[in-house]
């Protein structure tokens, strides 16, 4: 199976009051296409700082990050945000929905960036998957925290991505709330055959992917086979 | 992957303009007040060029109706021979006309009354209306000798057709009142009204001797397809060799057009301030605006949008907002210029016809967008540097632009002000002096604010109640915009409260005049003869005789022992022309007077020697312009008399000062035998006696004029009043838009301050204690504020006063008593009117209602 994401050697840190805080050290690791994958560790040990390295949000102070073949240390900062409205999709935290745009509105961005003509009709279908039909033209102060987080997950979805970072993605979320989340993520992913990288420390979630990655002060501890349930 | 796939372009320009409306419609109401802060300096802008421009049409288009002809020949002597053949070969004059100034009595009625006559001969005026009551009036005035009699003038002495009115030794029966003639304004004829009479009954009147001073006009009619330049060109050097000038239409036209730019020019100025102020405000809400939205570009490019399609999506945004200000300010400038035109039509010898201009309309739309730009700019480039990182949880720093970058982006924002106001007066290198003064007034302010602040950080009022120093401190919380608004408010207090004190330094020069033997009557040609007559009119009514000035008229005949003849022939003479034809007024003194200063030489107060040449005074332009200086001959033509002289002295003359003052001063002993009249000065204290001796002068001299002082100053006082009106509106804008920046600012910090209260009250704060903090930043804000630009007003109107006017002046109460308290109320007001749903409501209401 061809590997989508690769990782080689990553070094990353930030100074803080004058003094170079190591984040993340010598880490390595391949992800095959198709599978799921979680990142896990304690608050602290680099998950985020890693996902946003992944995703090219970031740049390291040492290694590579491949993804799709693409290395993006050779991409200037626009051509790595062009990678990703091409080939990545976003789950976050925090939902991080654009406040001023509907849940419609929200969900067409990726494919209008692309110079999709039918992004809204695209958008409306999506938004149908996740059982938001009746909620197209509500802002996202108009939506519960479980709505704003399946229009992230239909807007995620929206640009066909190969690979979907998702970071905390039941972290604001009630556990009933958060359950119905997770489930229709892997039901959407699993339609799509997208690339699923999950940051997460709830263990249970991470359980249901393909590999699990440790992590623990910045270092990688050996990646793992999980038991699925 | 393809090239052109990772430079995310394939959402085109549309889409941009498409996400700046999604993301702006939310925002609408936030939008407009920030479009709101450059309305009013747009609108003032706006309205005055619209003024200017219509003004400027209607004067082109009537150029020979303020005439009254196509050109004109005039000069202050009759025509010789040569100017008469001159004027022959255009056809001769269709009209003529002998002006001067006079006393005017009415028989049977009380009173007398400077007036201006004109003596007219033929079918003047040529084009433009003659109006007079009764219509019939003014064609039949030349054929029965009657008078035309100004008609503001009719009713000041109760007048009616029949009346009579005496001019010298002749009286005119009025032949009915003058409601319109061409050039004529409110202004013009409140010194002097005019009162016209047939040129053939002028000999009549006796006035016609040694000192008058009569103006002599030719009024033509051009040849059909004539062209007025080229024969102007041809017959000016003629006609100026003979002291005489020619005048074309559009000259009048482009003179009054000229003296209303200046005007139009300093209004205009004043606008701009406050449309700078206004773009302050912008500046300050797009950066507040930018770092809300930080949030939005890091989604945005987390989901694959370029730097540059986020920069343009705010960049639409502000041009937006800009071109909606630009559009209302020029709606409102049209309404405004009512107000102009209502204020300037005492001014104006012409009625205006409002008109919309779409230059102005344009401009002004044209600055809404280049002004938001530029003021926006510094806080949109931010957007460039928002990492798409920060929409994961680790904490991204602000984005700080490089030094370089901000320098830049500053010069190319004072480039941008510099080009605007170069555009608006016309001139590169005042707009250049107006940058300049208005940043170093800026900067001071902000400086002020800054170090202000700065002190009360470090000697923070510790011992203060909870209350004052929660309040004192709100004003360094985090984004706090309290710089800018102290510039805001400070800005416009500091142009009220500078017109205010320049009035209080006119006033302190004006008293500094009352210190020299003050009068208020001035009489003009009184004859040699006449001196102890009119004395002896003065005595019996207490009135003193303050001075008595001789005057002597003279040309030049030689300069440095070259002939005027051949210096005006001379093309290669750098002398300046006026000063070889003009007839000077000389007096002769041992004493300086306080308004002059010498400067260089020895004043030689009296000539004892029977030889050699006269040492004489010359002031410091009449020097410059005839290129001389001590030691230098001069050779007087006085009246047929040739008198050698030397400049043994130069004087520096205040000539702003109300007061006779002489470019040439001849020492005594030399011209006390040359025919002269002399001018008088008397001070009449009580206005019914003034009228009294000026009545009875009248009759006894009619040829003396009197100028009465205090008429005079009512007549500028009221012009003053009108002026200051004009300019307080222009001020009141500055304030006004400090408020809407005031406004807006209040408006954004709602959320923080929604915050900061909620977070207040849960922990135990009374809605008491939360309005006093409210209201205690406000005033701390608005006092802060208003105080530093009354002392900026202050400290540079005494600048001026050092600097320029040489006085000192103790300053009006009013910028400290009224300004600075009314300011600093108002500030509170608006402050606590915004906050009012802040503070009612419940916490968690306010919470759920603002989403917190």
């Amino acid at each position: 199976m061809s590997k989508i994401l690769n990782v080689d050697r990553l070094r990353k840190s930030y100074s803080s009051g004058g003094n170079d805080l190591t984040v993340l050290e010598g880490i390595s690791f391949a992800v095959p296409s198709g599978t799921t994958f979680a990142i896990v560790g304690p608050s602290g040990s680099g998950k985020t700082t890693l996902l946003g390295l992944c995703a090219g949000l970031d740049t390291p102070d040492s290694g590579t990050v491949e993804v799709c073949g693409q290395d993006l240390g050779s991409l200037t900062e626009d051509q790595r945000a062009a990678l990703r409205n091409e080939k990545v999709g976003f789950i976050f935290q925090n939902f991080q929905l654009l406040p001023t745009l509907t849940a419609l509105e929200n969900v067409s961005v990726p494919l209008e960036l692309q110079g999709f003509r039918g992004a809204g009709e695209t958008a409306r279908t999506l938004l149908q998957k996740v059982g938001l039909a009746d909620r197209t033209h509500h802002y996202p102060s108009q939506l519960s925290g479980g709505e704003q987080q399946r229009v992230a997950l239909a807007r995620a979805f929206a640009n066909r991505p190969e690979i979907l970072f998702a970071d905390e993605p039941t972290g604001n979320l009630d556990g009933h709330t958060g359950q119905r989340v997770v489930d229709l993520l892997f039901d959407l992913n699993q339609e799509a055959g997208t690339t699923l990288v999950i940051v997460t420390h709830d263990m249970e979630l991470a359980r249901r992917c393909d590999r699990i990655l440790r992590l623990q002060g910045g270092r990688m501890l050996e990646p793992e086979e999980p038991s699925k349930p | 992957m393809k090239q052109n796939s990772v430079n995310g372009k394939r959402a085109g320009i549309s889409w941009l303009f498409r996400m700046a409306w999604r993301d702006g419609r939310a925002g609408l109401r936030r939008l407009a007040l920030f479009m709101s802060s450059i309305v009013l300096g747009i609108g003032a802008l706006v309205s005055i060029q619209n003024f200017g421009n219509t003004l400027e049409d209607t004067i082109a288009g009537q150029s020979r109706e303020l005439m009254g002809a196509d050109f004109l020949i005039d000069s202050d002597r009759p025509a010789n021979e040569v100017v008469q053949q001159l004027m022959d070969s255009l056809g001769g004059p269709a009209s003529r006309e002998v002006s001067f100034l006079s006393m005017a009595l009415f028989p049977g009625k009380e009173g007398s009354k400077l007036i201006r006559v004109r003596a007219l001969e033929g079918e003047y005026p040529l084009y433009g209306k003659l109006v007079s009551r009764p219509l019939a009036a003014s064609a039949a005035y030349q054929g029965e000798g009657r008078a035309l009699v100004d008609a503001t003038l009719m009713v000041q002495f109760g007048l009616q057709p029949g009346d009579s009115i005496k001019i010298g030794n002749k009286v005119f029966p009025v032949g009915g009142s003058l409601l319109e003639a061409p050039g004529n304004t409110v202004v013009s004829t409140s010194v002097a009204p005019a009162v016209w009479i047939p040129l053939r009954d002028l000999e009549a009147t006796g006035l016609v001797q040694t000192g008058s001073r009569l103006e002599y006009a030719y009024y033509f009619r051009a040849r059909e397809g004539q062209d007025l330049e080229r024969l102007y060109d041809q017959l000016d050097p003629l006609l100026d060799a003979e002291e005489a000038d020619m005048d074309l239409h559009t000259d009048t036209s482009q003179r009054l057009g000229r003296r209303f730019e200046n005007v139009g020019r300093f209004l205009k100025l004043v606008a701009f301030i406050a449309l700078l102020l206004g773009c302050l405000g912008i500046a300050s809400s797009v950066q507040l605006y930018m770092k809300e939205k930080r949030a939005f570009v890091a989604i945005l490019k987390c989901l694959g949008a370029s730097r540059r399609q986020t920069f343009f999506i705010f960049l639409i945004q502000v041009t937006a907002i800009g071109l909606a200000g630009g559009i209302l300010g020029s709606v409102l400038g049209l309404l405004l210029q009512e107000v102009f035109s209502g204020v300037a039509a005492d001014f104006l010898p012409v009625e205006l016809a409002w008109a919309i201009h779409w230059g102005p309309v344009l401009t002004g739309m044209g600055l809404g967008v280049v002004m938001a730009v530029l003021f926006g700019l510094l806080p949109l480039l931010s957007s460039w540097l928002v990492s798409p990182l920060s929409v994961l949880r680790i904490g991204q720093p602000d984005p700080v632009l490089s030094r370089w970058l901000t320098g830049a982006v500053l010069v190319v924002v004072a480039a941008g002000i510099w080009a605007v106001a170069a555009g608006l007066l016309q001139d590169p290198l005042r707009a250049l002096w107006f940058v300049a003064a208005t940043m170093a007034a800026f900067l001071v302010l902000g400086g002020m604010a800054w170090g202000g602040m700065r002190l009360i950080r470090r000697y923070f009022p510790h011992s203060w109640g909870y209350e004052a120093r929660q309040a004192l401190l709100n004003l360094f919380r985090p984004n706090n915009q309290t710089l800018v608004l102290v510039v805001a408010i400070g800005i416009g207090t500091f142009l009220i409260s500078t017109l205010y004190f320049t009035q209080d330094m006119l006033l302190a020069r004006a008293r500094l005049e009352d210190n020299t033997p003050s009068a208020n009557l001035i009489l003009l040609d009184v004859q040699a003869g006449q001196q102890e007559g009119v004395a002896g009119i003065m005595r019996p009514m207490g009135l003193p005789l303050v001075e008595n000035i001789p005057i002597v008229t003279m040309r030049l005949h030689q300069i440095s022992g070259r002939n005027v003849d051949d210096l005006r022939r001379d093309s290669t003479s750098t002398i300046n022309g006026w000063i070889l034809n003009h007839e000077f007024r000389v007096t002769y003194r041992d004493t300086l007077i306080a308004s002059e200063r010498l400067v260089a030489g020895e004043w030689v107060p009296r000539f004892v020697e029977t030889t050699g040449p006269i040492p004489i005074s010359l002031s410091d332009n009449v020097a410059r312009d005839a290129q001389v200086g001590v030691g230098d001959t001069l050779v007087f033509n006085v009246q047929g008399v040739l008198m050698d002289t030397r400049v043994a002295s130069i004087r520096e003359v205040d000539w702003g000062r109300l007061q006779l003052n002489f470019s040439v001063v001849f020492p005594t002993g030399v011209l006390e035998a040359a025919p002269r009249f002399h001018v008088m000065t008397t001070d009449a204290p009580e206005e019914a006696v003034s009228a009294r001796f000026q009545q009875e002068l009248v009759r006894a001299y009619p040829n003396v004029s009197v100028l009465d002082i205090r008429q005079l100053l009512g007549v500028v006082g009221d012009l003053l009043q009108k002026l200051s009106w004009v300019i307080r509106f222009m001020a009141f804008f500055s304030i006004l838009t400090g408020f809407i920046v005031l406004l807006g600012a209040v408006r954004t910090s709602r959320f923080q301050r929604i915050r900061e209260s909620v977070l207040l009250r849960t922990l135990g704060a009374s809605s008491r204690q939360l309005l006093k903090i409210t209201a205690l930043e406000y005033c701390f804000l608005g006092a802060i504020g208003s105080l530093m630009g009354v002392l900026l007003a202050l400290a540079g109107t005494q600048l001026l006063a050092y600097g320029l006017f040489e006085v000192s002046f103790v300053p009006s109460a009013i910028p400290f008593l009224v300004v600075f308290p009314l300011i600093s109320l108002a500030v509170l007001g608006i402050g606590l009117l915004n906050s009012r749903a802040v503070l009612r409501s419940p916490p968690l209401e306010v919470l759920r209602r603002e989403g917190v």
